[in-house]
Formats: C-alpha cells, sequence, structure tokens
C-alpha cells in the first residue's frame, strides 16, 4: 500500500529529515488528526490504513504552503492528496474498466464521454 | 615488437571476489607482445613488487601492465619498481580493475569480462609507448596566500615563520576576515578580536610577510615552483605611507547614508573610511561609488581636513607581477541570501536579523556599542527567538545541501550569552537536530539549556508576521509534543547557511583548480590529500575547502603551510615528461592551440620547412616543455591533428580505443 501512495504521489517520503516545517507552515493543523509532517514517516513505516482513515484528508486545504516550504522536496500535500485519491478510488472501484473499452467504442461516441466514465465509480 | 609483462592483482579480496584473477591471466596471455603473465595477492607488497623486478630480469620485458588499483594510488609505486630493475619508469601503465571494474560490478562474470578489456587496451597501449626522461624545473621560494582571514594569515604566519617569504592578497581594505566581526567566539567566549588581532598585528609586522590589502588577483600563469601572478592594487584615494590613521577624514565626510558593511549594514559609514578601529593596515579608503567628489567634483573635505596631506583623488590602480613557488587558496565565505525565506519577514521587519547581524549587535564596536537592542525602536527585547538550519540541508532551489556545520555551535552561544547578560529575557531556539560535535562542544550546548534555561524546541518556524502592537508573531510547532506553538517575539535570528565567496569561481578558474557543486574547491583526496587541490602546487586552508569552525580553520591553515613549506623547501622539481610537441609539417599556425593552453606554453616561430622537397616559411607552434603540464587540451583543439601529447599519443588512445572495441 505504501508503495502505491509512493507511485501515485511521486514522492519520496524518505527525503523526509523530520523538520517540521510543513506542520509549521500549515493553516489547518488544528483541525487535523495526522499532522503533516507525520504523512511521510507513517507512508515509510507503513500505516496507510491509518492514513485513510484520517480526517486530515478531508481538512487539508491543498493550500500547498507545505509544498511550498518544504526543502527537502517532500511536499506533503501530494502524499495527502495520493492518499485521498486511495480512499475515493476504493469506494468500489471504477465503474469502467480500460480493458472494456475496446468492445464499447464506436464512432459516434465522444472523446469526452469516456474520459468521463473514468471518472464515475460504482457506490 | 614489445615484450610485456602483465602483472594481475587481487588486492586482497577487493578485486579477486569480484574478478576471477585466473581468467584474466589466462585471457591475456596471448594479446600481442605479451610474454609473461601472473596473478598475485598484493602487487604493491614488496614480495610483489619482487616478483615484478624478476620477471623483469627473466624475460626481458621491455614494458609492463599492472592490473590493479587506481594509478593515483600505486603508479608511482610499480613505476619505481620497474626503474629498479632496469625499465624505463613510463614504459608501465596501469589497468584500473578495481575502482574502475571490481568495485562497482558485482556480476563476476561481467566483471571478469571488463577487466580483460581493461587489461587489453592497457597492453595495447604499452605497445606503443616508447620511454620518457622527466626534466627538472627550479622552485620559487615565495609563496602567495589569497585571503586574509584567519585561515590566510595562520597559513601566511606558518609559512613565514619557516623561512619563507609569502605575500597576503586581500581584497577588502584590511585583513581579518569574517572572523573581526564576531563577538565571541565559542566554546570558550573568548572575544574573537582579542584573539585575532594580535595575528593580524604579526602579519604585519613580520618580516617575510607582505600584505597586499584592497588588492585582488588578477591573472595567474605558469604551474607548480614556478607561478607568475599579476596583483591588481585597487586606488585607495589615500597616500598608505602617509595616512596616520587619525579617522578625522573619516568623522568629517559629508557622504554618510551608505551602509556599513563591517556592521552587516546596521549603520552607516562615511566614503572615507576605516572599517574598523584595529584595522590593519590603519589607511583610510575612499569609496569611489558614495564619495561626492567624485561624483560631483566638489567637496573635497577629506583632503582638506588630512594633516597629513594624505588624501590624492589622481592615485591610480597599480600592477604588481610576482613570482610564487606556491599558492593558498584562503577566500572564506559569506552568509547565504535569506531573502528568498519571505515566510521569515526578514526583508520587512528589522527586528528579524541574521547571527552575523546579531553578532555585530552584541559587539562592543557595533551599531548599538554592545547593547542588545531592537533594531526597530532601539528598544530592549524581552523574548528572542532563534532559527537554525536556514538555507542549510535542503534539496530545494533555495537551500544548500550541506550542514553548515557552525550554526549550532553560535546559537548556542548567543543563546547563552543573553541569557547571562539579561536574563530577564526568554530565548526559544527551533532546531531539527542539534549537530555538536566537538571537543567539548557538547557540554556548551548542555550548559545552555541546563544552567541557562534555554528553551530548545524540536520542530521548525512556519511564518513570522507583525503584530499590531509592532511585535513579532512566530508560527512553529514542537514536535515532541506534535503542538503547534504560537509565540510572540521581539527578535527574530535566523542561523543562515554559509557559503563559498563568490570570487573563489573566478579565483579557480584563474588557479585551474576544481570546484564542486556548491563551489567549495575540491581537495586533491577527500581523506589522504584534503589540503591539497588537484592541481599541483594549490593549496586550501579554510572554509573554501568547506564549513568549519575556527579551531579547524587554524588546524587547516597550518597544515596547508606545512605543505607550502614542503615544496618551498626543494630545490628542484622533478617536471613531467609527458608534454605536447606539435607535428611541424601538419601544423597550420592556426592559434587554436594557444587559445585554450591555461599554462601559456604555446608559442609561435616562423620556421623554414622541407614539405615533400617544397621549402617555404611557415607559422609554426612551439610548446615550452617546461611550461607544459601535460594536460591535452591542446592535442584536442587543433583541427588538424599536428599535436601530439607524449605517452598519451593519438595513436595509443586510438590503440587503446580499438582494444576496448574489438
Amino acid at each position: 500500500m505504501s508503495e502505491n501512495i509512493i507511485r501515485i504521489s511521486g514522492i519520496n517520503p524518505r527525503q523526509c529529515m523530520k523538520c517540521g516545517k510543513c506542520s509549521a507552515t500549515c493553516p489547518a493543523f488544528d483541525e487535523m488528526d495526522v499532522h503533516p509532517h507525520q504523512f511521510a514517516s507513517m507512508v515509510v513505516e507503513g500505516r496507510v490504513d491509518e492514513l485513510l482513515a484520517s480526517e486530515t484528508l478531508w481538512k487539508c486545504l491543498s493550500c500547498f504552503a507545505c509544498v511550498e516550504r518544504c526543502p527537502r522536496s517532500v511536499e506533503p500535500a501530494k502524499l495527502i492528496e495520493a492518499v485521498r485519491d486511495c480512499v475515493i478510488r476504493q469506494k468500489g472501484g471504477s465503474y469502467l474498466s480500460p480493458d472494456d473499452i475496446p468492445e464499447k467504442l464506436d464512432s459516434e461516441l465522444p472523446q469526452q464521454a469516456l474520459m468521463a466514465a473514468f471518472r464515475k465509480y460504482r457506490k | 615488437m614489445q615484450r610485456i609483462g602483465v602483472f594481475v592483482c587481487w588486492c586482497g579480496s577487493n578485486i579477486a571476489a569480484t574478478v576471477d584473477v585466473d581468467a584474466v591471466v589466462e585471457a591475456v596471455k596471448n594479446e600481442p607482445g605479451v610474454c609473461f603473465a601472473k596473478n598475485y595477492q598484493y602487487m604493491c607488497s614488496e614480495a610483489g613488487q619482487a616478483l615484478i623486478k624478476d620477471a623483469i630480469k627473466e624475460h626481458n620485458l621491455t614494458g609492463i601492465v599492472v592490473c590493479s588499483c587506481s594509478p593515483r594510488m600505486h603508479e608511482a609505486t610499480f613505476r619505481k619498481t620497474a626503474e629498479q630493475a632496469g625499465l624505463n619508469p613510463y614504459m608501465v601503465e596501469i589497468a584500473n580493475i578495481r575502482e574502475h571494474c571490481s568495485w562497482i560490478h558485482k556480476d563476476m562474470k561481467e566483471a571478469t569480462e571488463k577487466a580483460v578489456i581493461l587489461a587489453r587496451a592497457a597492453i595495447a597501449k604499452v605497445n606503443l609507448n616508447a620511454p620518457l626522461q622527466a626534466g627538472e624545473s627550479a622552485v620559487t621560494k615565495r609563496a602567495l596566500v589569497i585571503g586574509g582571514g584567519i585561515a590566510g594569515l595562520q597559513s601566511a604566519i606558518d609559512i613565514a615563520d619557516a623561512g619563507y617569504p609569502v605575500d597576503i592578497v586581500e581584497k577588502s581594505p584590511t585583513i581579518g576576515g569574517k572572523m573581526a566581526q564576531l563577538d565571541k567566539t565559542f566554546p570558550t567566549l573568548d572575544c574573537a578580536a582579542c584573539i585575532l588581532t594580535p595575528k593580524m598585528v604579526e602579519a604585519a609586522q613580520h618580516p617575510n610577510i607582505t600584505l597586499y590589502t584592497y588588492s585582488e588577483v588578477e591573472e595567474v600563469k605558469g604551474f607548480v615552483g614556478n607561478f607568475n601572478v599579476k596583483i591588481k592594487k585597487k586606488a585607495r584615494f589615500v597616500d598608505s605611507t602617509k595616512c596616520t590613521g587619525c579617522a578625522v577624514c573619516t568623522a568629517k565626510c559629508p557622504s554618510r547614508k551608505g551602509g556599513n558593511e563591517f556592521n552587516c549594514n546596521l549603520d552607516t559609514r562615511g566614503a572615507v573610511y576605516i572599517p574598523f578601529a584595529q584595522a590593519v593596515p590603519n589607511v583610510a579608503t575612499i569609496d569611489t561609488e558614495r564619495c561626492i567628489h567624485f561624483k560631483t567634483g566638489k567637496c573635497g573635505i577629506c583632503q582638506k581636513v588630512c594633516s597629513a596631506g594624505a588624501i590624492d583623488f589622481e592615485q591610480k590602480d597599480e600592477f604588481i607581477e610576482e613570482k610564487y613557488g606556491a599558492i593558498v587558496v584562503a577566500t572564506g565565505f559569506e552568509i547565504l541570501d535569506v531573502t528568498k525565506f519571505d515566510e521569515f519577514q526578514y526583508t520587512k521587519h528589522p527586528d528579524v536579523v541574521t547571527s552575523l547581524e546579531l553578532e555585530r549587535i552584541m559587539n562592543a564596536a557595533g551599531p548599538t556599542k554592545g547593547t542588545l537592542l531592537r533594531m526597530s525602536n532601539k528598544e530592549h527585547p524581552h523574548d528572542i527567538v532563534f532559527i537554525q538550519c536556514v538555507g542549510s540541508r535542503g534539496n530545494t532551489c533555495r537551500d544548500k545541501t550541506y550542514c553548515s556545520k557552525i550554526c549550532c555551535m553560535y546559537t548556542a552561544k548567543h543563546a547563552m550569552l543573553i541569557r547571562e547578560k539579561y536574563p530577564d529575557v526568554n530565548v526559544h531556539v527551533f532546531y531539527i537536530d542539534v549537530r555538536t560535535p566537538g571537543k567539548n562542544f557538547d557540554e556548551f550546548y548542555r550548559r545552555a539549556v541546563e544552567q541557562y534555561n534555554v528553551d530548545y524546541i524540536k520542530g521548525m518556524v512556519g511564518k513570522v508576521w507583525e503584530k499590531e502592537n509592532g511585535r513579532l508573531a512566530v508560527q512553529g510547532v514542537d514536535l515532541i509534543s506534535n503542538r503547534r506553538i504560537m509565540l510572540e517575539t521581539d527578535m527574530v535570528v535566523l542561523a543562515a547557511a554559509i557559503q563559498p565567496s563568490k570570487g573563489v569561481r573566478n579565483i579557480a578558474t584563474m588557479l585551474t583548480a576544481s570546484i564542486d557543486t556548491n563551489d567549495f574547491l575540491t581537495e586533491a583526496h577527500p581523506k589522504l590529500r584534503p589540503v591539497e587541490s588537484p592541481t599541483a602546487g594549490v593549496f586550501l586552508s579554510g572554509v573554501c575547502q568547506g564549513p568549519k569552525d575556527i579551531p579547524e580553520t587554524v588546524s587547516q591553515a597550518g597544515a596547508a603551510a606545512v605543505k607550502v613549506v614542503g615544496l618551498l623547501a626543494k630545490d628542484k622539481l622533478v617536471t613531467n615528461p609527458c608534454t605536447a610537441t606539435p607535428n611541424e609539417l601538419m601544423c597550420n599556425g592556426c592559434s587554436s592551440c594557444a587559445r585554450v593552453c591555461p599554462y601559456g606554453a604555446i608559442d609561435y616561430v616562423e620556421k623554414e620547412v622541407n614539405d615533400h622537397g617544397k621549402r617555404e616559411v611557415r607559422r609554426l607552434a612551439t610548446v615550452n616543455s617546461a611550461l607544459c603540464q601535460g594536460c591535452g587540451a591542446c592535442t584536442v583543439a587543433c583541427p588538424s591533428g599536428a599535436m601530439d601529447l607524449k605517452g598519451f599519443s593519438n595513436r595509443q588512445i586510438m590503440a587503446e580505443v580499438d582494444a576496448i572495441c574489438r
């Protein structure tokens, strides 16, 4: 699961030097149960389940203050976004599987409809 | 045809664990010219060398290839071995099968294959080697030290004490460097000026030391033992032989708006100035960019008030040319520009200062005469926040990747000094790690925490802003308690990263000395030759080589001095016989080689040549082999392929490439 977060975010959480600049900068710090500086080490430790259940995913403003200030290019907002993506995509998975596309294709179908179908999730 | 011996070293398990040394011996046995091949556990040992010597004699070898470690390690060893057995030392080639092969590969089959290829290339080269004779060059018994801070002063004093003349070139009007700006020094808390100024005076009074202050190195030519250096003595517009340093002119100068660099621009100075009271030489300098006389042609008050008649508006830059045997680079450091860290409000609020600025605020000769005051309103502060690692240890465009090394200690020093002198001031330090390796260093830091109640907070500051009451709000985090920290403070002190002086790039280019990605000068070997540059005759002293504190700087300065003395004590240096030679029939006199030669070794002559029976006078390149260092730049630049390097001829290199590609 940690590998998944690392792959989606494109971030190497091991670059973190635990300086806390992200949490020091974060405007939503007080609202969060897991603070931005904890994200990197929790991904490294494999504690992704706790992150998936965390309130922080919905409190993070995605203001990118931590991305701007992080001296180690860990960019916690991107890690948080990756975990958030995992939660959203978990809900039954995507409605459309890429493997099913070729047989559904017809020349009248607008491309946007295909793209939109990928964004719809089964409840 | 050469008779070549190939000697494959195991280097214990360093090579033999990854390269099948028996297979290498088998593979090279049938190479052209090879008439002997053997492997051995340690070729560099006396037994290994004896093996080589015996083989040379027994098989009448004319050349040898040693497959071993980098030539940087043992080329000299094996050349001597060959010489002792009666072989010309330049008939030895090293195939580097350790650093270039066994250490960087894991798969034995692949590594063995590569070792064989490297051996083949070396054999192909030896087949074309010719005996070379090393020449000799004289040593100029005079040293140049670039930079007059504590590093340069110490190196210069040590060289001068050994009996050799030394010139110090310092770009600012006085020697002393950054240490002169410091208030106290850790971990003993003695006053920086009290221990530095005796060194400054010693250098100034030393019969073997010549000071060129307000001067810069303009041009460096030549090579180890024989550098020709042009020094520009910038015009001070004050006759230093007449100026008594009375400072009447500096007091009367009406142009007083510009910042005083010595006090980090926290106060102002006149256009004519002496940087500080103990400046050496104690001579005024006119800053032409600020001087009313130079801008408008009027004023001239300094000239009127100078009773010694020392002011000379007509003074010109002077150029000095001198020969040196060795050069010490001691160009020091500067503070990282922290204006990029806008979250700390450094540019917006005068109460946010760097640690060097705080040194000046705490110093008796500083802008507040040594009283700790807020720069915004000159009031006594009640709370001070220190922020560590500003610009150090990051990997973004605004950070330096390295630890600046001195900040933990000077911050503990500042915190302690403030708590000692003003017990009512609360001091908070935001840190990532406290790094205090050094004699009595950790004890010093613990004293700040345990005896002086300095509040150390593990965490960073996210932002600083001004409150309506004029004080500063600090938002940070305490990672131990996982809590947000909000503080109201009167001052914020930034422990800004240190970086090499800007001028070092220019100096390094002139000296052909290499610098790393951070502009620190590179050592010849990071462990075994830490005070030598890879460029022969160039030595490193102080922070120009890497962040370090005063005791370390002084030690390194002494070490560099010993290396210089060791060089200057020699009457002759053995020169490298691998020098460039032009083929007269191919040279078209285009000057491409002379333009790229870093040593000024190439000249041109008009000479009659016989080109297949056609006699004509042509302009031809000639190489002064005493100056040529064999870098090979000319051989690559020559469009007609006329330039060749002895010991590394185009034929030899191509034979190596052919052997690798076979």
